[in-house]
């Protein structure tokens, strides 16, 4: 709906296409940027779709935090420019 | 981690925790809602129910089994089997022109989700709710609007809507200025409606210091709209003295249609 190829969206974005993989839904998931050190929930990351998958950049220094590219038989994920993900998860009694 | 298992998160809502498939949805009824948008009333058996704020995926395969799939805000509050999706047009769009026009009731599409656990209003918090839509960003904050009033949830809400003229508002006859403890701006961007006396314009931080919350309050803010808006309205609230924490945002993308 934009008319720019810098256009972006955002990492709620990725929400459908990552739940073909992952069991939870991991938008939410706080993510630190390898590039810079900030952090937070993928959802905030700025999101380019018109590549041939999906690229997902820090909003805060624009280094790459995860590429997902979906393969008619297998999905390509990488998230080498994320230094760890927090995933939130219900509470263990044990 | 079999895919038929659902935990549920404790608390404040409950989260679908399940691999999500495509399911089945049958057009019930359809809507217009403006010259350019319709709402499509959607039946789908084994839907998980939804959080407001959360978007859908819809997949289109043509004869030839080629696949075409956008994603779509979710309009309607959690209902078991019944989901709506106001869909707007986009020129030249490959999905959203056999949605609005020739989708005819009966007809089936794939639906995948809910989608989207961050961009989400759960109807068992208090705080005060500032929504800012710009055009049809306001479909994720009418579910909010309508969860709320679903649920009961006494929550005091401000909606801002920035819309290009009187004929392209969505869900007129539901938005009305001040109902229910939901306070309704409008601003329209290129013609105003008669008798408002705010001339057109872009929404400024002036405008949301005039209908939004104060800061003080330290309300939950949702800004769902086009990029470029989204931007603005974000920069424009932490200007105003809001917490960057409390502001959460959802861009349209490029590649609607």
């Amino acid at each position: 709906m934009s008319d720019t190829t810098t256009a972006y969206e955002d990492g709620n974005a990725l929400a459908g296409p990552l739940s073909e993989i992952f069991a939870i839904d991991v938008t939410t998931a706080d993510a630190q940027c390898a590039g810079c050190g900030s952090s937070g929930a993928l959802a905030r990351l700025q999101v380019f779709s018109h590549a041939p998958g999906f690229v997902a950049r820090c909003p805060e220094c624009a280094s790459v935090v995860l590429r997902f590219v979906r393969a008619p038989d297998a999905g390509w994920l990488d998230v080498r420019g994320a230094v760890r993900l927090r995933i939130p998860l219900p509470t263990t009694t044990s | 981690m079999s895919s038929a298992t659902t935990v549920t998160e404790s608390g404040a809502g409950e989260v679908p925790r399940r691999r999500l498939g495509w399911h089945v949805a049958t057009l019930v009824e359809a809507r217009r809602e403006n010259a350019t948008a319709r709402t499509l009333v959607l039946d789908v058996p084994g839907w998980p129910g939804h959080l407001a704020g959360q978007h859908a995926d819809v997949r289109l395969t043509a004869e030839d089994g080629y696949h075409a799939q956008r994603s779509y805000s979710i309009a309607s509050a959690p209902d078991r089997e019944r989901v709506e999706l106001t869909v707007q047009m986009v020129d030249d769009g490959e999905v959203s022109p056999y949605l609005v026009d020739d989708f005819a009731p009966g007809a089936a599409i794939e639906l995948r989700g809910p989608v989207g656990g961050w961009f989400v209003w759960r109807a068992t918090s208090t705080e005060p709710v500032l929504l800012v839509g710009g055009g049809s960003g306001v479909v994720p904050l009418m579910a909010m609007i309508r969860t709320r009033r679903a649920s009961g949830n006494r929550a005091p809400f401000r909606l801002l809507y920035s819309v290009r003229s009187p004929e392209d508002v969505l869900y007129a006859q539901e938005l009305r200025p001040a109902h229910d403890g939901v306070d309704v701006t409008i601003a329209y961007t290129r013609r105003a409606a008669e008798g408002v006396s705010r001339p057109a314009g872009r929404l400024t931080a002036a405008d949301l210091s005039s209908w939004g919350w104060p800061a003080d309050f330290a309300p939950q803010v949702f800004v769902c709209g086009p990029t470029g808006f989204v931007e603005a309205m974000a920069d424009a609230l932490v200007a105003l003295g809001h917490d960057a924490q409390r502001i959460k945002t959802e861009r349209f993308g490029p590649t609607g249609g």
